[in-house]
């Protein structure tokens, strides 16, 4: 009994549609409290007003919005080196849900830098290469919907996701090099320990950031099993109706 | 491969238009820079380098669709796939015939739209070292992305989509190197940085490419 069980679809849709309901909930309490708690319980700051607020979607759709990314990065792998179609229909699942995560993360920064900085965008590192991220999920989906064949379709997306994470990891050095920033640096800091937020609004953001990873597998499994299931009404169509399918 | 290389140059040559074709987008999108932006000298001189870079990543763009296409339509991939040699290699020669053919006459024109466009006199040596150093990424890339496309009807808009996001590295430090030397600040670094970048798309693209093609043509 190994995880591999799992790359057979039907043992996918067997777990998944017990697993599911759970998610289900466990995102929508982990949400509710999150965001509750932290738009409602948590005091004003000192100096950013209740505009601190927004942390509570932006931070935890950023990070998400990467993992999103390495997430299609290992189920392409999977992909290419082991040929589940499974992992590269969850691959395509995550796309959509990883770019839109990317432009909440992106407009509620803007919503928060227009009182904060001044402004809605700056050319800072940061900003710069969330938006070069968002360009690279555009151009993945693009691709994918390109492609009329399944299995094409998946090794030239699983091909572009290699090469785009080494291009992004690239550009992300590549523009600190060309511009200092303005976007403060990281407030929980893994690598180091230290963090420079206070408690109050240090378990919310925990709670947010677990809320969000839960919605977006939660998203990805739903995805996934739709996508499953047009393919096997695309094999019926093709073995009932002959040329029309 | 060398015989491909030189297949490659001499269709290119010799396919009425597509020679020339990057090299006069190239000039109009030099002239239509001071109609966007007024022809003031010093503001032209300002954003000078920036348009010719970007020019010449647009210009190279341009002439990638064609790069697989045709002989994917005429069946000649197929063979070029069934060849003695890895299809790395074919990737590497083709990328290597639309440098020599579409780059170096853009980096020969370059300081003279330079001219055009009131480039600071410290600019024209470092404009044609970051080129011709980062140059090579860019047809790399493009091949990149062009083995990508190669099956699509309407490949070239997908095809810049996937293509111009990847150049950001390599305009990044082109720019960085012309800007230094304008400044008269040391460029070493910067001009190490995309040499390397050239260098590591020269060594790990052409197989991702390859893989790419070989799904195409399944």
């Amino acid at each position: 009994m190994s995880i591999w069980t799992y790359a057979n679809p039907q043992k996918f849709m067997g777990l998944t549609g017990k697993v599911l309901p759970v998610l289900v909930v466990l995102t929508a309490v982990s949400l509710f409290v999150g965001l509750g708690w932290g738009f409602f319980l948590t005091p004003e700051d000192a100096r950013q007003g209740a505009t601190v607020k927004i942390i509570f979607l932006h931070v935890p759709a950023a990070l998400m919005a990467i993992n999103a990314w390495l997430m299609m990065l290992v189920a392409s792998l999977i992909w290419l080196i082991r040929r589940h179609p499974v992992s590269a229909l969850c691959a395509k699942a995550a796309a959509p849900v990883g770019a839109v995560l990317t432009l909440v993360a992106l407009i509620t920064g803007a919503i928060w830098g227009k009182p904060m900085w001044g402004t809605y965008w700056v050319w800072d590192p940061r900003l710069t290469s969330f938006l070069i991220l968002f360009l690279f999920y555009l151009g993945y989906m693009a691709l994918w919907s390109a492609l009329e064949d399944r299995e094409t379709a998946s090794d030239l997306t699983s091909i572009t996701c290699l090469v785009g994470t080494v291009f992004a990891v690239l550009s992300r050095y590549a523009v600190k090099f060309w511009d200092q920033g303005l976007h403060q640096g990281t407030s929980v800091p893994v690598a180091t320990g230290g963090r420079t937020i206070s408690d109050v609004f240090f378990y919310p953001l925990v709670l947010s950031m677990l809320g969000f990873g839960l919605l977006f597998v939660t998203l990805v499994l739903i995805r996934a099993r739709t996508a499953i299931r047009a393919e096997r009404l695309g094999a019926l169509l093709r073995r009932e109706g002959g040329g029309n399918a | 491969m060398k015989a491909l290389l030189l297949r490659d140059i001499q269709l290119a040559m010799r396919a009425g238009g597509g020679f020339g074709l990057a090299l006069a987008f190239y000039l109009v999108l030099v002239v239509l820079v001071p109609f966007g932006l007024g022809s003031a000298p010093a503001q032209l001189a300002s954003v000078a380098a920036g348009i010719l870079w970007i020019g010449v990543l647009l210009a190279c763009l341009l002439s990638l669709d064609r790069l697989f296409q045709l002989d994917f339509e005429d069946g000649a991939l197929d063979h070029l796939a069934l060849a003695p040699m890895p299809l790395a290699g074919v990737v590497l020669a083709k990328a290597a015939a639309h440098w020599v053919t579409t780059a170096l006459p853009l980096i020969v024109v370059a300081p003279l739209l330079g001219a055009l466009l009131n480039l600071p006199t410290g600019g024209y040596f470092w404009l044609v070292v970051s080129l011709a150093v980062g140059s090579p990424s860019l047809s790399i890339i493009g091949a990149f992305g062009a083995a990508l496309c190669v099956g699509l009807k309407r490949g070239s808009l997908l095809l810049s989509l996937l293509v111009l996001p990847l150049y950001v590295p390599t305009l990044i430090f082109g720019m960085e190197v012309v800007r230094r030397g304008i400044t008269g600040q040391e460029t070493a670094a910067p001009l190490a940085l995309l040499a390397a970048i050239s260098l590591g798309c020269i060594a790990i693209l052409p197989f991702a490419a390859a893989q790419a093609l070989r799904a195409n043509l399944r």
